[in-house]
């Protein structure tokens, strides 16, 4: 591992100058995806700016909807009362994520940060453009069978791997960014990117800029995460999905689904969902919708089983989810 | 870049100079001359350098030292003395709950942590609904012990110890 500088930061303004100053400084979270990726030698930060000691730790109230911190560990926030309550899809894909030792450690910006689990991204020895652009994709003719089916291109496959902001989708949620130019705000779906001619990427934010709070508004309707996976504990998701649901008549009044193990980004299913609003909350329009949604996919021969896994984790979902309104 | 930080290690105040790049586990191990936490995977896989740092469970591995300036760390080592054993030390020892007693540590400890979040009212992914009480059925145990491997398979008496222990 290189040798890095560490910085513990006092305040969010100084964390930002630290790192905004120098091209290889980096925020550090939890550290759980950070410090592996510096082990494997395909990170090498100069400076790490230690941010878990920001005041960015609490889960609140506000306009009517919630406040999390950017420092909220990952266990604390799936077991937060509100979160419980009134998000129960975000508390149930935080704790289909990692184990409870790395949930403990891991933080709401990190997780939202975090990298694809692509295997040749992971290993410095094979091409990989997201790693080191212009190299090639290794994935695309190799193993491939946990990568990307929606919104892929010709240079990378990768998925995004967080459960947390799989769920964020679907909540509409809005991250709160401070950077050296100020403070912004992003919504969750503009954050991650697609990996077009730039998989090098994962999101639109800038050198510098820090998540401070994710944002959750009010949501009416139930909510429910379901995790397809190659084991029933402490793995990946083959396919997941997060959706807030309200009925109202035996009608969809509104609807939110959102992807995971799909794509290079948790992916709203926006087809699905006009498809579905205002019309009958019935098992055969939520196939009909999540077929709809699907026809977008670009599968290869490995990945294949991935559209019919999410066709009927989407009808699952939903349909657990109309028989509670 | 070295770095002074202090660490309390069952019980034991250590100030130290450390390299940024050393880790938690390195250090207690290397340094410390603390061998109970087990580097497994070295990579948050695995789970058997476990410890309780500032009373919750997290894997050492993945974990700087220099971050963790100030805290306060429980390793299995710990808990109990040879005379007089943590309740989970005894429970593992009366139900067999290791063969080869590697991840054995990270097991105990990891098993205490989860204990706490459990009486804690945390929900876990086989809660059946995330917004009530859990409660400590052997699925729950199964699931929240997931972050820990065994490669002697030894899940079953480690499930009835933990089950034991918990009463």
């Amino acid at each position: 591992m290189r040798a890095f500088e560490f910085e513990r930061a006092d305040d969010a303004h100084a964390a930002v100058a630290l790192v905004a100053q120098r091209p290889k400084a980096a925020f550090l979270g939890g550290g759980t995806n950070l410090v592996d990726h510096m082990k494997l030698g395909i990170a090498a930060p100069e400076l790490l700016v230690d941010v878990t000691r920001l005041p960015f730790d609490a889960v609140e109230e506000r306009d009517g909807g919630v406040r999390i911190g950017g420092a909220v560990r990952n266990s604390v926030l799936s077991a937060d009362p509100l979160i419980r309550e009134r998000y129960p899809v975000l508390s149930e894909a935080l704790v289909a994520g990692a184990s409870g030792q790395l949930r403990n450690l891991a933080t709401t910006a990190g997780n939202l940060l975090q990298r694809t689990r692509c295997l040749y991204f992971q290993d410095r020895t094979t091409p990989c453009n997201k790693r080191v652009p212009g190299s090639g994709c290794s994935a695309i003719p190799g193993n491939s069978r946990e990568l990307g089916i929606l919104g892929v291109s010709e240079h990378c496959i990768a998925t995004h791997p967080s459960d947390m902001a799989v769920a964020m989708a679907a909540l509409d949620a809005v991250v709160q960014v401070r950077g050296p130019a100020g403070a912004r705000e992003i919504p969750i779906g503009d954050l991650h990117r697609l990996p077009g001619d730039a998989p090098q990427r994962d999101t639109t934010l800038e050198h510098g800029e820090l998540i401070t709070a994710v944002d959750l508004p009010a949501v009416p309707g139930a909510s429910a995460y379901r995790k397809v996976r190659d084991r029933s504990s402490y793995a990946f998701a083959l396919i997941s999905v997060g959706a807030v649901l309200e009925v109202a008549a035996g009608e969809v009044a509104d609807v939110r689904i959102a992807l995971g193990g799909v794509a290079h980004k948790p992916w709203r299913a926006e087809h699905a969902e006009a498809q579905l609003r205002g019309g009958p909350a019935t098992e055969d329009a939520f196939r009909a919708a999540a077929e709809a949604e699907l026809e977008a996919a670009t599968p290869n021969d490995d990945n294949a089983f991935k559209v019919p896994l999410a066709r009927n984790t989407i009808v699952a979902v939903l349909r657990d989810l109309a028989g509670r309104s | 870049m070295e770095m002074t930080i202090t660490l309390t290690v069952d019980g034991e105040s250590h100030t130290t100079t450390v390299d940024t790049r050393v880790t938690v586990l390195d250090l207690l191990r290397e340094r410390l001359g603390v061998p109970a936490p087990k580097k497994g995977c070295d990579h948050g896989q695995c789970g058997s350098c476990t410890v309780l740092l500032d009373g919750r469970r997290v894997t050492t591995c993945l974990a700087f030292a220099v971050q963790h300036d100030g805290a306060e760390i429980v390793t299995a080592a710990g808990l109990g003395s040879a005379e007089a054993l943590h309740p989970m030390q005894q429970a593992f020892l009366d139900h067999d709950g290791f063969q080869c007693g590697y991840c054995t540590p990270g097991q105990i400890c990891s098993a205490v942590g989860m204990l706490d979040e459990l009486n804690a009212g945390w929900p876990s992914h086989a809660s059946p609904d995330v917004a009530a009480p859990p409660e400590r059925t052997p699925e729950e145990i199964r699931e929240r012990m997931s972050g820990n491997l065994c490669r002697c398979g030894a899940y079953v008496n480690i499930v009835a110890a933990i089950e034991e222990a918990a009463q």
